[in-house]
């Protein structure tokens, strides 16, 4: 049996009917050559709608494996994940792809945008993997890139764009199919402090809203203040959940 | 996703280009070598071809093609005009001669004997000239190779005088004749005219030349000439087949040509394999957040598959045209001269480039199919 995380939020088996993510003792195998390395100890978390949730800790601390897990990426080696209160894990391997698609979005570090197509043509990426028309999937990303300023950047490819530019069109990617969970890499990570700082803006103003959850793997101490909660993790175990960062760190 | 799936590959033109290349040039090697090869054995039947009123060829029973006979004696003809079911039966002589040119070059020509009263024998059509001019004295009719092999282009063949075998021959016409497989100058003339030309043995006849009765067919034909002569008889396509056989059989030509288009095989796999995965490879963190995103691995797998047939069409589609513009380009030149690309051959390479991007698209897609979408947060 895994061991307990020093600091649970919530008791062990019950899920809070209004948590977006219900994570109960996952842990998390990794295999090293002849050895097998466990980078998540057990780790019990809710995630709530309504918030901007940190996860952070230092490099190495499992903050990127929990985050994939939480998300519908990385299987966990123990536990269960229930996300808007579906046990994602006992999805088949279709349905939960479809699951991300319909219900996450995702803002990576690297943006990860496709280089040959428009800037609008990647934000409605989704859309498109949803079935939507291509125009008409063009058309509600454009809504949105005009609400993150960058509207009349949608007819450029992305390497015509600054990095803060592209990852503005990384958070329409994530937003434009309205999911009701946004899961965000280091966001700020390539970006220099102001730029940084004007995207998190951003995001905290169209990303959070009532019924969507928003969670932030992030080491970037500049924008911490914006956090309605921060989860610290140290060694694959939750040591700190809180509004604010603790004062040893 | 198909349309991403497009751009993605257009986006990157230098691979885009090096993709159409490799389909493009094996599809230009194995259609071009293949029609060449094809046209090239088919050139071992040219002989029955250019005699087209013969619908059965009768022989000695050693004779195997038109070039490789074995002459019978004069009476083999009667024999056969006996046969109940022949029409008509024509004598055809076919040998081998020396012309020494006006420039006084010595040159190996092929002279063919035609029927005295009929000229049946001749090619169907002529290039300059009528058939009657056989009946003029000395009279020969060139192929039209060898009009453009011995003369310049500023003189015109006709009334041109020959010395072949050390006799007179004058150039009367032009045929348009199929070009025999090794490309030898022929000489049309009378048979007893080409009895004169060319010194040989007792025996001169070369074949009979045998139409068929009306509700006769040639099959039947043949096997009674065979049955009452003992001769060999063959229809015409029998006849053609045979020639074919015997360059594929006696010859390196299949083995080289297979090779070059074995190569042009590996080329496309070797060129398209490496230039597809680095392609997949340059695209797999866009692959990957495509996955994390919710697109599925039978969608990527369609992604991919978009990409290997757009490559392929295009490619594809740039090889054959590449080998029709060869054939036309070269068209003039006597070599090429009546070559046709077989339907079937752009089937077979169409094929070759289904099987190229096949093997080379699943190697490729692995690495993407294998990508963990958390490999994007990594």
């Amino acid at each position: 049996m895994s061991e307990r995380t020093i600091m649970d939020t919530k008791a062990i088996g019950g899920c809070a009917p209004e948590a977006a993510i219900c994570a109960r003792g996952i842990a998390r195998d990794f295999e090293a050559g002849q050895s097998t390395i466990r980078v998540l100890h057990g780790i019990d978390t809710d995630i709530r709608s309504g918030e901007m949730t940190y996860v952070v800790g230092e490099s190495g601390s499992g903050k990127t494996t929990l985050i994939s897990i939480m998300c519908g990426i990385l299987w966990p080696t123990e536990g269960e994940v229930k996300v808007f209160g579906t046990d994602i894990y006992k999805l088949s391997d279709t349905d939960l792809v479809n699951f991300r698609l319909n219900n996450i979005g995702f803002i990576f570090q690297q943006y990860n945008l496709i280089p040959s197509i428009d800037v609008a043509s990647n934000a409605a990426v989704p859309l498109i993997a949803q079935g939507v028309p291509r125009e008409e999937a063009r058309e509600r990303a454009k809504v949105l890139l005009d609400k993150l300023n960058i509207g009349n950047q949608a007819d450029k490819l992305p390497r015509q764009l600054s990095g803060g530019q592209q990852q503005r069109v990384a958070i329409a990617r994530a937003l434009v199919h309205e999911p009701r969970l946004v899961v965000c890499d280091e966001p700020t990570a390539a970006l220099d402090a102001s730029s940084g700082r004007r995207v998190m803006d951003l995001l905290r103003e169209v990303a959070v809203a009532p019924d969507r959850a928003c969670i932030i793997v992030t080491h970037d101490n500049r924008i911490f203040d914006l956090a309605d909660r921060i989860i610290v993790l140290e060694d694959g175990r939750v040591t700190h959940d809180g509004k604010e960062m603790p004062d040893d760190h | 996703m198909i349309w991403i799936a497009i751009r993605m590959l257009t986006g990157d033109a230098q691979k885009f280009y090096g993709l159409l290349f490799g389909i493009g040039f094996s599809t230009l090697l194995i259609t071009q070598q293949m029609t060449i090869f094809v046209n090239l054995v088919e050139r071992g039947a040219s002989g029955v071809y250019n005699a087209p009123e013969a619908e059965v060829w009768v022989m000695d029973p050693v004779s195997r093609t038109t070039d490789v006979s074995y002459a019978m004696p004069g009476t083999a003809l009667d024999k056969v005009r006996a046969v109940e079911g022949v029409e008509w039966a024509v004598p055809h002589l076919r040998a081998q001669a020396t012309v020494r040119t006006k420039e006084g070059d010595l040159e190996g020509v092929g002279v063919i004997g035609v029927d005295d009263a009929t000229l049946i024998g001749l090619p169907a059509r002529m290039a300059q000239g009528d058939k009657a001019v056989l009946f003029a004295p000395d009279a020969v009719v060139v192929d039209d190779t060898g009009a453009l092999r011995f003369f310049p282009p500023e003189v015109n063949p006709i009334g041109e005088r020959l010395e072949l075998n050390d006799q007179r021959a004058v150039v009367r016409g032009i045929a348009d004749a199929i070009p025999s497989f090794t490309s030898t100058v022929v000489l049309y003339t009378r048979y007893s005219n080409a009895l004169n030309f060319v010194p040989g043995t007792r025996n001169r006849l070369s074949f009979v030349l045998v139409g068929v009765a009306d509700g006769q067919t040639p099959e039947d034909v043949a096997d009674r000439i065979e049955a009452e002569t003992g001769l060999k008889a063959e229809t015409r396509e029998q006849f053609a087949r045979a020639g074919v056989d015997f360059i594929i059989e006696n010859t390196g030509i299949p083995t080289n040509f297979g090779i070059t288009v074995l190569l042009g095989f590996v080329v496309g796999i070797a060129i398209v394999g490496l230039t597809f995965s680095l392609f997949l490879r340059d695209n797999i963190k866009q692959f990957g957040a495509l996955k994390a995103i919710g697109v599925t691995n039978a969608k990527i797998v369609q992604m991919v598959g978009a990409q290997a047939g757009m490559v392929g069409l295009i490619g594809y589609a740039l090889g054959v045209i590449g080998t029709v513009a060869f054939i036309k380009g070269f068209g003039a030149n006597p070599f090429f001269k009546g070559f046709y690309i077989p339907w079937q051959i752009p089937l077979i390479s169409f094929a070759a480039v289904v099987i190229i991007l096949s093997i080379t698209g699943l190697i490729a897609i692995r690495s993407v199919l294998k990508t963990e979408p958390a490999s994007v947060f990594r």
